[in-house]
């Protein structure tokens, strides 16, 4: 086997992982928080790599410049699911939460159809050609840069959720919801705030994609299992569980491309899936629940 | 004999003279009602009654299709037996899926995401096998005869599609006054308490998911000879699996009739405006409008549009003493 190769697939797959881990810590904190599964997360990804491909389109605005103002939009329609959808199902049994989430799913990728047409689109940006050497490894400029960010924005959410007053309000709700209700937190708008935040998560995330692969409405399905299976691997509701799952993932998935068609990689991470559902639930580092 | 049932038999009657008066694009809505009713009485077995769901049930609609399109295209068996090895096909990765649910307890979410798990992988393995036509699918071209489950026009499928419902309805009907379906029953609502009163609760999940992909994978053998096409995105894919769910939702979860009573609503509304939205360049607006319809009805009746459809019927049908 090819050295080189190989380790030229492990070091995408670690700067891949990073980004897989970033959309997943938002599926985890909205599952930590609210126990409830977000089955439009991918979507909603999506719909956030579509309103920054707008804003490049329409502005000329590069994505990375651009990525606040993404970042909020996908943050107040969160925010808005939350409020008008999702703090409604809270209390139901986990059979019927699955069905109007998925529903949200179904309206934003048809919405995505709708606004933007059926084709695959990819911006040129400065970036997504350039790449480094080192030595004989190649390294996308795009990638590294999408990693790094990646890496920033979860440190970013970790100081948030240890520091500010907000942060520690959303943990209070997640840890016991009675008791946050008891000392005065505004539960409801703690959940709202929260599922704004890993929408928000999410869609930093999406942004980051975005000069690596040209963006299509029916991608979600395919992202909100990747987030899936990532959590599972972490752990459902355990943040740092969901940046080691994505690394995991990330080069499981790459390194699989030496063997099986790169079409054929997803049957290895459902694979593994599987397993970790079936011999350990909880995930790697354990989870809530 | 009581009102109840000379109701059934009038709405059945109807149902049969029907096509006398319609024409053939009428037809085919009614043939994608009876369709999506059986699809969803089908998967109302196991999620409505056992309370188990599946989010991956377009695997058994592609497995039924694409067995019985390979044997016929490979032996010249007739999709009618096709029906039957497909549903065995089926019936059996229903029952290893359902082992490794139940068996290691996977519950809730976690069994959602199992079964969208084995949908995906069957569907990407099928493209990559070239005897099932890989990427490109399969296109169905045979002569238009009984035995080859391809007729011209909307008639003959009307028909079958009719008798496939009406069976869907029958064998729930059984089920529901058997004893499986007692004992599904009281999985859903407490499966420990189940257990404990000495249910074999693995047993009766395994029957229900097991009956549940058979007749899934029938309706998978006659999308398959209707629309005369197969492709592994378009049978296996998730959109399958989310559009066969939200019939018997709409209608009424583990009900008779909640699916067949979301089918006679959605379709038509599905069918007419996929068809309007489409000639005015908005593709996809219908399943925008279709999401709302579900997060609202989930919202706000729970319990599925059958809830005022019985209020509205049952004091006519109710017989006087």
């Amino acid at each position: 086997m090819d050295a080189t190769l190989t380790i030229q697939l492990i070091i995408q797959g670690i700067l891949l992982g990073g980004i897989y881990g970033l959309i997943a810590m938002g599926l985890s904190l909205i599952f930590g928080v609210m126990g409830v599964i977000n089955f439009a997360h991918g979507q909603m990804m999506v719909m956030a790599m579509y309103v920054s491909y707008w804003i490049f389109v329409l502005l000329g605005l590069d994505p990375y410049l651009s990525l606040i103002i993404v970042v909020a939009v996908i943050f107040v329609m969160g925010y808005v699911i939350q409020a008008t959808v999702v703090n409604r199902i809270i209390d139901y049994p986990e059979a019927m939460q699955v069905l109007p989430l998925v529903s949200i799913g179904l309206i934003l990728e048809n919405l995505a159809l709708l606004l933007w047409g059926p084709d695959h689109r990819s911006p040129q940006t400065i970036l997504s050609l350039e790449s480094i050497w080192i030595g004989p490894i190649m390294i996308d400029v795009s990638r590294l840069i999408a990693f790094v960010l990646a890496i920033f924005f979860t440190i970013l959410i970790f100081l948030f959720l240890k520091k500010t007053n907000i942060g520690k309000c959303i943990r209070a709700a997640s840890d016991n919801r009675m008791g946050a209700i008891l000392v005065g937190i505004d539960v409801n708008r703690i959940y709202n705030a929260s599922f704004g935040l890993g929408a928000a998560t999410t869609a930093a995330a999406g942004v980051l994609l975005l000069p690596l692969m040209p963006i299509s409405p029916h991608m979600g399905h395919d992202f909100t299992l990747t987030a899936f299976i990532v959590v599972i691997l972490g752990g459902m509701g355990n943040l740092l569980g969901a940046l080691v799952g994505g690394l995991i993932l990330g080069v499981a998935e790459l390194v699989s491309t030496l063997f099986l068609p790169a079409t054929l990689k997803q049957v290895v991470s459902f694979s593994i899936l599987i397993i970790i559902m079936l011999f350990r639930p909880q995930g790697i580092l354990g989870g809530k629940k | 004999m009581k009102r109840y049932h000379i109701f059934l038999l009038m709405a059945l009657l109807i149902l049969v003279v029907l096509p006398l008066f319609l024409d053939n694009y009428i037809l085919g809505i009614f043939v994608m009602i009876f369709f999506w009713a059986y699809v969803g009485q089908s998967w109302n077995v196991l999620t409505g009654y056992t309370g188990h769901i599946s989010l991956g049930h377009a695997l058994y609609i592609g497995v039924g299709a694409y067995t019985s399109t390979y044997l016929a295209q490979a032996f010249g068996l007739s999709p009618w037996f096709g029906m039957i090895a497909g549903g065995v096909v089926a019936a059996g990765i229903a029952i290893f899926l359902g082992f490794l649910g139940f068996r290691f307890g996977l519950r809730g979410v976690y069994f959602v995401i199992l079964t969208i798990a084995f949908a995906e992988i069957t569907r990407l393995i099928v493209s990559h096998v070239e005897a099932l036509g890989s990427f490109s699918g399969i296109f169905l071209d045979f002569e238009p005869s009984f035995w080859n489950f391809q007729f011209s026009g909307n008639l003959p499928y009307y028909y079958i599609s009719l008798g496939m419902m009406l069976f869907s309805l029958a064998a729930v009907a059984i089920i529901e006054r058997s004893k499986l379906g007692r004992y599904i029953v009281a999985i859903r609502e407490d499966e420990e308490a189940a257990q404990a009163l000495g249910v074999n609760t693995f047993k009766y999940n395994m029957l229900a998911i097991a009956i549940s992909a058979f007749m899934t994978s029938i309706a998978g053998v006659f999308y398959a000879n209707y629309i005369f096409y197969l492709h592994p995105n378009s049978m296996f894919g998730m959109s399958m699996s989310i559009e066969l769910i939200l019939r018997p939702i709409v209608g009424g979860l583990g009900t008779l009739f909640g699916p067949l009573i979301g089918s006679f609503l959605l379709t038509p509304l599905s069918e007419i405006s996929r068809a309007y939205f489409a000639k005015g360049g908005l593709e996809g607006l219908h399943l925008v409008l279709y999401g709302i319809l579900a997060i609202l009805v989930v919202l706000f009746m729970p319990k599925g549009i059958i809830v005022y459809v019985r209020r509205f019927l049952d004091p006519l049908l109710r017989d006087k003493t």
